[in-house]
């Protein structure tokens, strides 16, 4: 995309091929595809079951509902629901973040907080899980 | 971040209009990009008033009549004027294609004529395909092979074979594609775009080439090939009715089958 004089500041000397080639090849982003592409799947299971059960359970109360999530199936399925969710979401916003922001250094910040913070809310909601499923 | 508007010096303003001769019975406005260079002005739309009854039925040839009988510093590609050689791409009515498989009838009011979208503009409707071309060259369109070819002949295919290029060997290069692709806009100094992608397959998927596994390799990057997010624009806005999508969906499917 030179598009300026060589004497202007700014101005790209290196060849199209060069800068296309750049780095070359990460060799990965296949087992990211697959991961989104896996967890989209599971949700969908998990997601349908997880909101089928709330329905069954509606107006019930908090204790009925500890209960519930502490069944051993129960607790099984939910984390199997926490992992494919918050998996999911991380790849995704990453690939939200990769989209839109160019600048490295802000692009490196950006999907490590995200990441951050998601792994703290999925640690979380596991204790939480695991609390119910111990306390049955 | 991704730019959303346009910068300053490139909104386009409002530009000069060319009336239709008098007597002019169908009568068809065309909005046409122009910019240039030399002038250090924002780019404008134009109007030139087309009197339907004494122009071809394309919209490229009402632009060889613009440039011909009203205003010769129209700037705009052209060749075959039979979409084969892929000059004429650029946005009309709000969609990348040729100008000379584009009626005039399939625009209701007026047409307006863009380059190809997020492309460097050289001067009017010409954009920049340096980067394109690059990336072209990067993928190395050409057959590889280590085995000598046959000495009383050429490296023969079987029918099956054969038609595993089809629906790929027709791509002109054009560049309607990657030019209406999103990600392209937003990445596509990383991002391949479905034109080269779907060039890089017709390599892959050939049965004379040795190279698969090395082309793959070279495309296995979270931006390369993975930008791609089925967003269907380059299948939807082909004029030559390909489909990139389903090139790079295939690719994406040989990677992961590798791997299994």
């Amino acid at each position: 995309m030179a598009m300026k004089e060589m004497t202007e500041p700014g101005a790209i000397m290196r060849s199209e091929l060069g800068r296309v080639r750049g780095l070359g090849t990460a060799r990965s982003g296949a087992g990211h595809w697959w991961a989104q592409r896996l967890t989209a799947a599971a949700l969908v299971p998990l997601a349908v079951w997880f909101v089928l059960s709330l329905l069954a359970h509606l107006g019930a109360n908090g204790v009925a509902m500890a209960h519930w999530a502490g069944r051993p199936w129960n607790s099984v399925l939910l984390l199997a629901l926490l992992i494919a969710l918050f998996r999911h979401l991380a790849l995704g916003l990453q690939v939200v973040i990769e989209d839109y922001v160019h600048d490295e250094g802000a692009k490196l910040v950006g999907v490590s907080v995200m990441k951050g913070v998601l792994v703290l809310l999925w640690l979380a909601a596991v204790v939480a899980v695991l609390k119910l499923a111990f306390a049955a | 971040m991704a730019n959303f508007s346009l910068p300053a010096n490139s909104r386009v303003t409002a530009g000069r209009k060319h009336k239709a001769p008098a007597g002019a019975k169908r009568v068809m406005p065309f909005h046409i990009y122009r910019w240039s260079p030399d002038e250090g002005q924002n780019p404008r739309y134009d109007t030139y008033e087309i009197d339907l009854d004494t122009c071809g039925p394309m919209v490229l040839d009402a632009l060889i009549k613009i440039k011909n009988e009203i205003d010769s510093t129209l700037t705009f590609r052209r060749s075959c004027r039979e979409g084969i050689c892929g000059s004429c791409a650029m946005n009309i009515d709000g969609t990348n294609t040729l100008a000379c498989l584009k009626p005039i009838a399939e625009v209701k009011e007026a047409v307006r004529i863009t380059p190809l979208p997020h492309l460097p503009v050289v001067k009017d409707l010409v954009p920049s395909l340096e980067q394109v071309y690059a990336q072209y060259r990067s993928i190395e369109p050409w057959l590889k092979a280590e085995s000598p070819a046959p000495p009383d002949g050429e490296r023969l295919q079987s029918k099956e074979e054969r038609a595993k290029l089809d629906g790929m060997w027709e791509c002109i290069l054009c560049f309607c594609c990657s030019t209406a692709c999103p990600s392209y806009w937003w990445n596509g100094d990383r991002y391949l775009g479905p034109a080269v992608l779907l060039a890089s397959y017709r390599w892959i998927a050939d049965s004379r080439d040795e190279a698969t596994g090395e082309r793959l390799d070279a495309l296995e990057d979270p931006f390369r090939l993975y930008r791609c997010h089925t967003i269907m624009n380059c299948t939807e806005t082909c004029p030559k009715g390909l489909n990139p999508a389903r090139a790079i969906g295939r690719i994406k499917q040989m990677i992961a089958e590798r791997k299994a």
